[in-house]
């Protein structure tokens, strides 16, 4: 049995540059238990056994956002109802079957291929864009300059939301991306600040998916807002204002860490660098690899509903359990050599993007921006150097990725 | 010395294929002759009565990939008509004698044809097992019949019956059972098939027998006699009675094989008639028996895709390699069906089952789970646009659970066990 605190260790943020050697001694057990009751599940093989396992559930009710205040009418009648209103607004990443599908059905709908494959051109523009702006430069932050404006506006604009909004999409869509993040969500002051901005969002989207229903055009808010699915029928406002403000986030910080882990690897194994800017039809394999090798999201949190029995372990009923994608990804049950990045893999079966009912909507999207960034930073920094090595990281755990990256250029072509 | 090795495989279709690349794969360098009855190379049966049928494929384009690079013989058009053990080798209907060292068995099976023969050879009679079958009911389909008569409700019939309502075929479905699929399935679940059919306007007819068929001056099949006196105008007549294992051939070579298939033990050797295996000769796919360790009822065969590559590359291991050395074959049954737009999935076998239960989603929805047991254990799961939740079950069924496993999914319903409701005649599998 490995040691029962390694998951707190990973938790920790001395431990966020490199949690793998964690992770390595986590896998000792394929289903190792903490001292917090918590089941961590580690290899390959036990991700893969378990993420279809019907019993693991990501129903993820909020609590009860409002302590009792001794007023029987408040108590019992008013604020549970405003509990219930805003648990309803949960987004499908955190809903089960059958609800789930049905809204992932709504999703897919409109979240095609046709409609992401159409945004090539603009990202390779908005992308050539922020570069422009620092041609002269001598240091960039990669984050702030570059990754963390891209994913936005790409999916402001296909969602449909004006230009002039964006702006405040940007503030809006920093703050809740703590909610998927499940650590943050304990935090009190924060989930105050989720909720605020929540019900920000919340009236904000109202307006618009009235506006988009009055004047539908061809983008997302309008689809969703009109369409309708021969089994599901219409989406409820509910639905669709939890199912935009998912959207918007859940691409934010995880395309954000694709592009900038993508960078600090490329500048820590530089040939591979060196190869893309010669090569970029290397680009989709480079990227695989990375959601293998250093993956944005790096685990999720389920609920086991009924006593799972694994091989070595039963995981109890009502356990909380953690989906380790990132060990997983790191196994050398499944991998030869798992700690050398390795674009010329053969089989990169990751987890870098989930692997259950819940596998993520965004996948084509996060790949085309995340290949338009990397080509263009390969071919246009000239001389980067990593100014910190390892570099200052965000304190999420799950959502894991660097701060800033300070990069030293000699200007941008 | 594996150099000199001759191979031979007799049937070129899906075990065929799959066990000579196994063979090539495993380390067999000598020369591999496939040899097949049909004229064509090996080609993928599944869209037969699906895609072809409804005119999205064409019958020429549905080749099993793989083929090239395997350094093969191919012998096509010929059949084997005999094996000569003594002499280790197969006699061919063009009187060639290929002699081998070791010898792959993949006749697979036949359709069982409509009995009455003369009825049979009526022009608008049709079966449906190989590429020509499905060329010339396609072609009768695209000529817009009045009425495709369906004779059998089980999967090919179904999905028959599927191809033609979506080409907007007036179709009309016959079985003398309870409900469609009620052999595999019990009539518990086959009655939700029931009720897709209708709704997607299958004229479905239960408990229904054809007694005969009824042709004109021409020799055109005209219309159907009902067993208890109706009559049915029928220009297009499918016959899926299910099918014949392709074993005549084997008669008088000492091998056990009869109208059950080649009998073979777990390693898929194929037995001599003392139930002893003859050194060098191995069978896969359809037209193979074998004790399966999950089956304790005796030896089991398998019309599943999945299984005849399995299987081939199961045996194909076996010829070159010491054959102990990599056990028995336990692999887990598994196939699916596609009809309109249902994916139909299964694991395990529902065999003897004496017990059904719905653990996830429901059947009014027709998006669910059920589970088989039998005598307390689960024995089989299949899914009605599921699929996903499969290797979860069949995880279960391997490690012998309780019935039902699998309790408390996030879309779980009431668990109530169900009578399952097989026919009272051999279940298919
Ligand atoms: C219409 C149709 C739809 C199907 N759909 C599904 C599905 O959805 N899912 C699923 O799991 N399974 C499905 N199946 C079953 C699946 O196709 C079979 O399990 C599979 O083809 C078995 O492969 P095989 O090689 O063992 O046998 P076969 O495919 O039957 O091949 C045997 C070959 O041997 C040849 N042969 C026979 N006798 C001789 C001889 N004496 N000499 C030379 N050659 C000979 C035959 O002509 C044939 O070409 C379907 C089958 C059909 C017919
Ligand atoms: C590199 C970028 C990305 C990574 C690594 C990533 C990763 C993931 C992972 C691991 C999950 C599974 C969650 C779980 O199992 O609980 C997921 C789900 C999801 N992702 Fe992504 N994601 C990325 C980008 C995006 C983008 C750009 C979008 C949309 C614009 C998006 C939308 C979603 C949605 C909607 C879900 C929930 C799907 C469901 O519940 O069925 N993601 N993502």
């Amino acid at each position: 049995m490995p040691d029962p605190t390694l998951f707190a260790a990973v938790k920790d943020p001395a431990h966020r540059p490199d949690p793998y050697p964690l992770y390595a001694r986590l896998r000792e057990s394929p289903v190792a238990l903490q001292d917090d009751g918590t089941y961590v599940v580690t290899t390959h093989a036990a991700l893969r056994a378990l993420v279809f396992d019907p019993r693991l559930s990501s129903e993820d009710l909020p609590d009860a956002t409002h302590p009792p205040t001794g007023n029987p009418f408040k108590d019992w009648i008013v604020n549970p109802i405003k509990d219930r209103i805003r648990s309803r607004h949960r987004p499908l990443i955190f809903r089960d079957p059958p609800d789930h599908d049905v809204l992932r059905r709504h999703v897919m709908r409109e979240f095609t291929a046709v409609r992401v494959n159409a945004m090539h051109a603009r990202v390779d523009a908005l992308v050539a864009d922020l570069l422009d702006r620092k041609r002269e430069a001598r240091q960039i932050d990669l984050v702030d300059d570059f990754s963390y404006p891209l994913p936005v506006t790409v999916i402001c604009e296909m969602l449909g939301v004006p230009p002039e909004d964006e702006a405040r999409f940007h503030g809006w869509a920093t703050q809740l991306a703590t909610a998927l993040e499940p650590d943050a969500r304990e935090d009190k002051e924060n989930r105050d600040k989720n909720i605020a901005t929540f019900d920000e969002i919340a009236a904000y989207m109202q307006d618009l998916i009235k506006e988009k229903r009055r004047h539908p055009v061809d983008d997302i808010l309008s689809g969703l807002a009109t369409g309708h699915d021969p089994q599901a029928g219409r989406m409820g406002d509910y639905d669709l204002i939890a199912t935009a403000i998912l959207l918007l986030i859940a691409g934010h910080e995880t395309t954000v860490n694709l592009i900038t882990n993508g960078m600090l690897t490329l500048l820590r194994f530089p040939e591979h660098l060196e190869r893309l800017r010669a090569d970029p039809e290397m680009a989709p394999r480079l990227i695989e690899e990375l959601l293998r090798y250093e993956p944005p999201v790096h685990f999720r949190t389920r609920k086991a509903l009924a006593s799972i029995r694994m091989d070595d372990t039963t995981i109890p009923e009502g356990a909380p359990v953690v989906l380790l994608f990132a060990s997983g990804n790191r196994d050398p049950a499944r991998f030869r050599e798992p700690d050398r990045f390795d674009p010329d893999r053969e089989d990169i079966q990751h987890f870098g993007f989930g692997g259950s009912l819940h596998f993520c909507v965004g996948a084509p999207l996060a790949r085309l921006e995340a290949e338009a960034a990397l080509v263009a930073l390969a071919r246009r920094l000239k001389n980067p150097r990593l100014i910190d090595n390892p570099p200052p990281y965000r304190p999420g755990a799950s959502l894991r990725g660097p701060q800033h990256l300070r990069l030293a250029i000699e200007g941008i072509a | 010395m594996a150099e000199a090795l001759r191979a031979v495989v007799v049937g070129a279709s899906l075990a065929g294929l799959r066990g000579a690349e196994a063979l090539r794969r495993e380390g067999h360098r000598g020369p591999i002759t496939l040899v097949g009855d049909e004229p064509h190379r090996p080609y993928d049966r599944p869209p037969l009565s699906k895609r072809v049928l409804s005119g999205e494929a064409r019958p020429e384009a549905i080749d099993l990939p793989g083929q090239a690079g395997l350094d093969l013989t191919w012998r096509l058009g010929a059949a084997a008509v005999g094996l000569d053990l003594p002499a280790r080798a197969v006699a061919l209907a063009t009187g060639e004698r290929l002699p081998f060292d070791r010898l792959l068995i993949a006749t697979g099976t036949r359709a069982r044809p409509w009995p009455n023969p003369a009825e049979a050879a009526l022009s608008g009679v049709f079966t449906l097992r190989n590429r020509d079958d499905a060329a010339a009911l396609r072609a009768a389909l695209a000529a817009k019949p009045a009425r495709v008569l369906i004779i059998g409700a089980g999967f090919i019939g179904c999905e028959a019956a599927a191809a033609c309502r979506s080409i907007g075929l007036s179709v009309t479905l016959v079985d003398p059972t309870p409900t469609p699929l009620a052999s595999v399935l019990g009539t518990r679940i086959g009655r939700v098939v029931a009720e897709m059919l209708r709704r997607e306007g299958v004229d479905y007819r239960p408990e229904t027998r054809v007694e005969a068929l009824e042709g004109d001056a021409a020799g055109r099949v005209r219309a159907a006699r009902l067993a208890g006196g109706g009559r049915l105008d029928a220009p297009v007549v499918v016959v899926a009675l299910g099918a014949l294992r392709n074993t005549e051939w084997l008669a008088g070579s000492g091998v056990a094989a009869d109208a059950g298939g080649v009998a073979c033990d777990g390693l898929c050797r194929v037995l001599d008639r003392a139930g002893r295996p003859v050194d060098g000769v191995a069978a896969a796919g359809d037209v193979a028996r074998f004790p399966h360790p999950l089956f304790p009822d005796g030896p089991v065969a398998f019309e599943h895709w999945g299984h005849a590559v399995e299987q081939a590359q199961h045996a194909a291991r076996t010829l070159v390699g010491p054959p102990e050395d990599h056990g028995a074959y336990a692999a887990m049954p598994a196939f699916w069906s596609s009809q309109f737009d249902l994916n139909i999935k299964s694991v395990g076998l529902t065999n003897g089952a004496d017990a059904v239960a719905v653990t996830q989603g429901s059947l009014a929805e027709r998006r669910f789970v059920a589970v088989y047991g039998r005598a307390g254990r689960t024995v089989a799961a299949v899914s009605f646009d599921s699929a996903r939740w499969l290797p979860a079950y069949a995880a279960r069924i391997a490690a012998g659970d309780a019935f039902p496993p699998i309790l408390g999914a996030t879309d779980q319903g009431r668990v109530a066990p169900m009578d399952p409701g097989f026919p009272q005649r051999p279940a298919r599998g």
